[in-house]
């Protein structure tokens, strides 16, 4: 039986890992919902915020910067993307959609490689956040406590934008019945691209402050990408609320996975995926499945 | 105001709408009868560009907006209560009433106040309302864009006679609010009671035009298309 404190620290660090997997699922389920595109390449929008970050923080200095312009960068990849290769395939099968979104994988790993190189390339944590403290008996290193308060900052922003604004009303709407939504005057190709847009920018913002965490390689984004489907499909596709507790269950089973079972960490999120879907086939907040 | 001009509609392969043609004139009532299949729906759908027509030419208020995607034709001024209502389940009652509202006229207080039921439902998620409800929400939602032509399709559709009767009510007492109708119906005799004029329609083709009354007279019309004694 390990100590408590050592629970403690894993849980935290199981609660930051959760958290980056919500700002990358937001993108993701909302995607699936709006558009009912599973978009392969959204693991790659996160690697392209970790390298943007990356640069960002070398040539300013400045994390902070980074941490607001490198989603921005990143969500302007993701609009012109939706704009110039999914839109075409709206109307066509989903395997279109798959091999297309497979094939964009591969095309920003290669720039990635061909921009920054190969290697894994570390990012320093902000100076503000260097240093760790203790909490509960467990040293915990402070800017990990860092990620957690912000990222459950941006859920709340996000929860608040989608539920609570006549732009989040909108979005739902376009979620649960797209034709519709256009048929009541919405330009509902405008709102694609800016959810698409959206999402791409949250998952480019997960792997900047996932970046002094995680470090940058080219291959992150496809290996976070299987996590972050889980995550989806746990919650229920095109649900915000079962991102967020999906992300933070997946979150856990992947950390503690990785204490209890080195080497087969994959093991235990996969077996908590099964015993959901097995109760719940919709995930636990999506809609019944016809 | 509304003019089809010899659509032929497909949904793929499928050839469902033969040189349809239609109008609406301003101010005008217009029921569109016939049985389950005729392809009355995807009329309605052909209009307001959810399945574009593939010949034809549809014209409203003088514009030709038959390859116009359906956020313009709404804009435009057609309000669509469509099939099945669609209300939008996880939005709230107002946000339902709301998502669509464009310029002066309609406010969601007239709308309130024509359902009283939806001003006590209006922070209640629209998919916990009651069928009539929803057809009320339909309405309502499609008022509040300020269209000046009403596209009704079914609106009595699984609802009990006394809601079937309260619809038919309110569709007749809008008429004249400087709103066009044009209402899709398998109930013969809601549509009667609303219309000006009627079309009939059958396996994708109009097989009959003509005012309520000359319709009443059209025994085998009504028997072989309609399936009313
Ligand atoms: N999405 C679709 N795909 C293929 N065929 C369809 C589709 N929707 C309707 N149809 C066919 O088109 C014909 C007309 O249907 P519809 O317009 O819904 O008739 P109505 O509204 O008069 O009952 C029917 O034969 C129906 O089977
Ligand atoms: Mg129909």
């Amino acid at each position: 039986m390990p100590a408590l404190p050592d629970l403690f620290a894993q849980a935290l660090n199981g609660l930051s890992y959760g958290v980056l997997l919500f700002l990358l699922s937001v993108g993701l389920t909302l995607i699936f919902g709006m558009l009912d595109v599973v978009n392969l390449a959204h693991g790659s929008f996160y690697m392209l915020g970790a390298y943007a970050g990356l640069t960002l923080i070398a040539t300013t200095g400045n994390f902070w910067l980074a941490l607001v312009a490198a989603p921005l960068v990143v969500g302007g990849i993701g609009a012109v993307i939706e704009r110039s290769c999914l839109r075409p395939l709206y109307r066509r099968q989903p395997l279109d959609q798959v091999l297309l979104t497979f094939g964009l994988i591969y095309l920003f790993e290669d720039l990635v490689k061909w921009i920054w190189g190969g290697r894994i390339r570390s990012i320093p944590a902000p100076d503000l956040f260097s240093g760790s403290v203790t909490v509960l008996g467990a040293t915990v290193p402070s800017y990990r406590l860092f990620v957690i308060v912000f990222g459950l900052g941006m859920a709340v922003a996000v929860w608040l934008l989608i539920e609570r604004t006549r732009l989040g009303s909108i979005i739902r709407a376009g979620v649960f019945d797209a034709e519709m939504t256009g048929g009541m005057g919405v330009n509902i190709h405008r709102v694609f691209t800016g959810v698409f847009a959206f999402g791409a920018a949250l998952g480019g913002l997960s792997g900047v402050i996932a970046g002094p965490i995680q470090s940058a390689y080219p291959p992150m984004g496809a290996s976070i990408l299987i996590p972050a489907l889980i995550v989806v499909v746990v919650g229920g596709l095109g649900s915000l609320k079962g991102s967020l507790v999906g992300s933070l269950i997946i979150g856990q089973a992947e950390t503690f996975g990785k204490a209890w079972l080195p080497g087969a960490s994959m093991l235990m999120i996969y077996l908590v995926m099964a015993a959901i879907v097995l109760l719940r086939p919709q995930g636990l907040f999506g809609r019944p499945l016809k | 105001m509304l003019e089809v001009d010899g659509i032929h509609t497909y949904y793929g392969e499928s050839h469902i709408l033969h040189g349809v043609s239609l109008r609406v004139a301003a101010g005008e009532a217009v029921a569109l009868l016939g049985r389950n299949g005729a392809g009355k729906t995807t009329m309605i759908r052909s209009i307001v560009g959810f399945t574009p027509p593939r010949e034809g030419r549809i014209v409203f208020e003088g514009e030709p907006i038959q390859a116009w995607p359906p956020y313009r034709i709404s804009r435009r001024g057609m309000a669509l209560v469509p099939q099945g209502r669609r209300i939008f389940s996880p939005l709230s009652v107002r946000e339902n009433l709301l998502l669509g509202a464009r310029a002066a006229g309609w406010t969601l207080e007239r709308v309130f106040a024509l359902f009283p039921r939806l001003r006590e439902r209006a922070e209640q998620s629209g998919g916990t309302l009651s069928g009539g409800e929803q057809q009320m929400l339909a309405i309502g939602r499609a008022l509040l864009t300020n269209g000046r032509l009403l596209l009704l399709d079914e609106p009595s559709e699984g609802l009990a006679p006394i809601l079937v009767r309260e619809i038919g009510r309110v569709v007749k007492g809008l008429k004249g609010e400087r709103l066009s109708i044009l209402l899709v119906e398998q109930n013969y005799h809601l549509a009667l009671r609303v219309a000006d004029r009627v079309y009939v329609m059958n396996k994708g083709q109009i097989v009959y035009e003509g005012t309520p009354q000359s319709l009443e007279a059209a025994e085998e019309i009504k028997r072989r298309y309609l399936g009313v004694a």
